[in-house]
């Protein structure tokens, strides 16, 4: 295997919106190198649909506390109030920034940027939904992937494509590298550098349906987990409303924001009784429960009752082609529906991870419950947890989270590598990621990658779903510590060097499960509902108790302990969360 | 739904095996409301995982899959096998070198896109609001916002496979979208580039893109809309 050596002050992994952001911040002070596995512009934040939240006011009234207080209660309360403070106002300039980069955004008749409702936004709070989230079209991730890599060919930003990060390297404490693998060689590339901002994005493809791409396989996290880095808050997945059928490709909740309803067998609203305020547009979690509830009920449509419909025949058909162009495709090219005419079967998908590497304000990554940083790790988006949204993430949020954090990330990295040297780095760091592939490699085949990812998958959606027990997620646990023990007789047909995604898929596997195995053990840990972590044997939030957030370590032989940190609140204080 | 046994057959190359491209089949059963890329990784995860090709978000708005499907530029990920029938010949796209099987090298793709300018050009300080912009001059250039950049137009085009200096149709159509922003400031110097050897006076108008394009966007007649302005010196 052929070694090379580059040096660079400062190396952004992953190209989607919040590494891109990073790098146009840092573009022009320091020389950053860029790695990502995917040509920029196929990461996934190009999959986003619905819209960007931002109290602009542009259509009605509107103000950042008001979007703040949305975002602390939506989270039920697990948000860290002055970084949620932070998101909330910085969003309006982080718009108007990506309008002058040149964001495409929908227009009101006047030529401002137009809004629209989405789930769990409201007026004067919780007063009832309130238009903050701008977009364009049902395509604004679309947009503001294209706009954010527009702006760094604009800068000539240096981009490694289809290169992957596969392991970290750190002297005395702080970062000294990445080890990448260059998929077109086969070779590998040692960077030496001062500091890393990783953006690799979610995790979803652990579970069986999912909005997620095949590549979002958490490498960042999983890497970083194994190197001792904790993991943070990791029970809090979202599982969004609406998927299609079967394929959990999703429907924006845009289309509720449009006027979409929800209705089950017998043509009811349900919502109407779940949510009796917001109704369709309640915040994902309550949805999704409330889905589930109707499926388990016996309320379901189809012939396996395990569905529910998402109807837009009341929605005049201009609208629909003006504002939701791209879904309603979608339900045709894969279910041979005209959404015009016809309901939609759904169900819940798996979409988004909150937890993640844990961050402060600064995207610097902490290594504890006391806020240690430690020297030169960055994290920003989706594989981050600061923690913005807490136990359950509402829509758009995301969006912004991406571009506010990973601006700030980028530039407190910028401002941290005019301080330091570079640090020196041992030989052979490469060694570990040698090891690893030489045996993929070697290893007879025995098992097969992509069995174990399915099996893998079907256990996380079987039984760490939308709802959980402590039964369930003991059981869930013992399928994954005996996948991860087959796994180590994964063997790969391909032992070639030029695109062997074999041997990719192999490596990313072994991620998920890690990242799978501390979802769980946190999720068994938390004996309470919160949020998008729902236990039906213990069914109500404890303040008392569990008004913490989860840190999930990796000792070295690999078993996982887990510690608490503090909710850092503010002004808003915790009360039942009714809409 | 039903189980339906499809024949793929894959034009395969691996540059560190074989001298030339050769054809191999593989039947799976899938669904027949499966996707053409879920045939692929059911080929490539039960019975042959050198089988190479590119995809991500697997519905269409990533643009890694583009490849020659029963002979025409697709994105796998939205040919349903049901449409597309269960005799299915796959091929890289057409005027790229071929790395491995269905991978092909996209940086002299990215490298055309790259050599137009793609990027808002406005020198002037828009303060601290949003630059307004009326909706009817926003959707002046909506059509061709929509690109994903998978190349699948590129790759159709006759005179492109003939001549590899041709800026090829993305290309045009990301200089397009900024060419009729009313934001942008740099349209001349768009059209000057795409007015020179390599640029739009290549085309002879073969609709190929247009009837490539996975997001239906009017190649043609975008590139039509930039030739009118270079004649016509107006946007
Ligand atoms: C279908 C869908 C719709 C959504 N709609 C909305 C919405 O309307 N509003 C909203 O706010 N949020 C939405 N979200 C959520 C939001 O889009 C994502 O959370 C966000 O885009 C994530 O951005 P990111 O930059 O963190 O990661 P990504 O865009 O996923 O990028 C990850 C990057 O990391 C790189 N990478 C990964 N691993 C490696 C490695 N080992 N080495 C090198 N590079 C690596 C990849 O190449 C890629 O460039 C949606 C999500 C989905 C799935
Ligand atoms: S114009 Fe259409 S076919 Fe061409 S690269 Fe863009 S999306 Fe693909
Ligand atoms: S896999 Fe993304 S476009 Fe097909």
């Amino acid at each position: 295997m052929n070694v090379h050596h580059h040096s660079y002050d400062a190396v952004i992994v992953g190209a989607g919106g919040a590494g891109l952001r990073a790098a146009i911040e840092t573009a022009g002070k320091c020389r950053t190198a860029v790695i990502t596995k995917l040509y920029p512009t196929r990461s996934h934040t190009g999959a986003a649909q619905g819209g960007m939240c931002a109290a602009l006011a542009n259509v009605e009234e509107d103000s950042w506390e008001w979007h703040l207080f949305d975002t602390i209660k939506g989270g039920d309360y697990l948000v860290d109030q002055p970084a949620a403070e932070i998101m909330c106002r910085e969003a309006i300039d982080a718009v108007i920034e990506l309008e002058h980069f040149g964001l495409p955004f929908n227009r009101t008749p006047e030529g401002k940027i137009d809004q629209r409702r989405f789930g769990g936004h409201t007026r004067n709070h919780g007063e009832a939904p309130v238009m903050r989230a701008c977009y364009s079209a049902d395509r604004t991730g679309h947009m503001i992937l294209q706009t954010l890599f527009q702006q760094c060919v604009a800068r000539d930003v240096n981009f490694f494509n289809e290169y992957q990060v596969l392991d970290i390297a750190f002297e005395d404490g702080r970062v000294a590298g990445v080890i990448a693998y260059d998929q077109a060689t086969g070779d590998l590339h040692v960077f030496n550098t001062k500091a890393v901002l990783f953006a690799t994005g979610g995790f979803g493809k652990m579970f069986q349906v999912s909005s997620n791409a095949h590549t979002l396989t958490g490498d960042g996290p999983g890497l970083l987990y194994r190197r001792g880095i904790p993991m943070q808050d990791m029970e809090f997945f979202q599982f969004h409303p609406t998927g299609i059928y079967k394929l959990g490709i999703l429907l924006s909740e845009a289309a509720r924001g449009e006027g979409g309803i929800l209705r089950n067998d017998s043509n009811e609203r349900f919502m109407e009784r779940y949510a009796p305020t917001v109704k369709d547009l309640a915040p994902r979690d309550m949805v999704a429960r409330a889905i589930q509830t109707e499926i388990l009920e016996g309320r379901g449509i189809g012939e396996n009752k395990d569905a529910v419909y998402l109807d837009l025949t009341h929605l005049p058909p201009e609208q629909i082609d003006a504002k939701l162009p791209d879904i309603t495709e979608f339900v045709r090219t894969y279910l041979g529906i005209e959404p015009k005419t016809a309901p939609i079967p759904i169900q819940p998908t798996a979409h988004y991870a909150m937890g993640g590497i844990p961050t402060n304000i600064d995207g610097e990554c902490i290594s504890d419950d006391q806020g240690t940083v430690i020297p030169g790790l960055y994290a920003a988006g989706e594989c981050a947890c600061v923690s913005v949204h807490g136990a359950n993430r509402l829509g758009t949020n995301s969006l912004l989270d991406i571009v506010v954090f990973g601006k700030r990330g980028g530039r407190a990295m910028a401002d941290f590598v005019q301080s330091t040297d570079l640090p020196a780095l041992s030989k052979g760091v490469e060694g570990d990621v040698k090891a690893r592939i030489d045996l993929l490699k070697a290893n007879s085949g025995k098992e097969k990658a992509g069995a174990l990812r399915i099996a893998l998958q079907e256990e996380m959606t079987k039984k760490a779903f939308v709802f959980r027990t402590d039964e369930s997620l003991a059981s869930a646990l013992r399928t994954v510590r005996d996948l991860q023990t087959a796994y180590e007789s994964v063997g790969i047909d391909d032992k070639g060097n030029v695109f062997n995604y074999d041997l990719t898929e192999a490596l990313e596997l072994s991620y998920l499960f890690d990242l799978a195995e501390a979802t769980i053990v946190s999720a068994q840990a938390r004996t309470e509902s919160r949020g998008a972590h729902f236990r039906n044997d213990h069914p109500t939030r404890d303040d008392a108790n569990w008004m913490k957030h989860t840190l999930a370590r990796r000792g070295a032989d690999g078993s996982v302990s887990l510690s608490y940190k503090p909710v850092v609140g503010g002004a808003y204080e915790p009360m039942e969360r009714k809409y | 739904m039903a189980k339906v046994q499809v024949e793929l057959k894959v034009k395969r190359y691996n540059p560190e095996t074989d001298k030339k491209p050769h054809w191999q089949e593989f039947t799976v059963e899938v669904e027949d409301t499966d996707r053409v890329l879920d045939a692929l990784h059911v080929a490539k995860w039960t019975q042959d995982g050198t089988l190479t090709f590119r995809r991500s978000c697997a519905h269409g708005v990533c643009g890694s899959d583009a490849m020659v499907l029963n002979g025409a530029n697709r994105l796998a990920c939205l040919e349903i096998i049901k449409d597309v029938g269960t005799k299915i010949t796959l091929e890289p796209i057409r005027g790229l070198p071929v790395i491995k099987d269905l991978v092909v090298d996209m940086e002299p793709f990215f490298a055309q896109y790259r050599s137009v300018l793609p990027y808002l050009i406005n020198t002037s300080d828009p303060g601290y609001t949003e630059r307004y912009q009326s909706a009817e001059d926003r959707a002046r250039f909506d059509d061709t916002t929509k690109c994903i950049l998978c190349a699948a137009c590129t790759t159709s085009c006759p005179i492109y496979w003939g001549n590899s200096q041709y800026v090829g149709p993305a290309a045009i159509v990301n200089a397009h979208r900024f060419i009729f922003d009313s934001r942008d400031q740099a349209a001349e110097q768009r059209l000057d580039i795409l007015n020179q050897r390599s640029g739009v006076w290549k085309c002879r108008t073969a609709f190929n893109c247009s009837e490539a394009c996975p997001r239906g966007i009017k190649v043609t007649q975008a590139i039509e809309e930039v030739k009118r302005a270079i004649l016509y010196d107006r946007v």
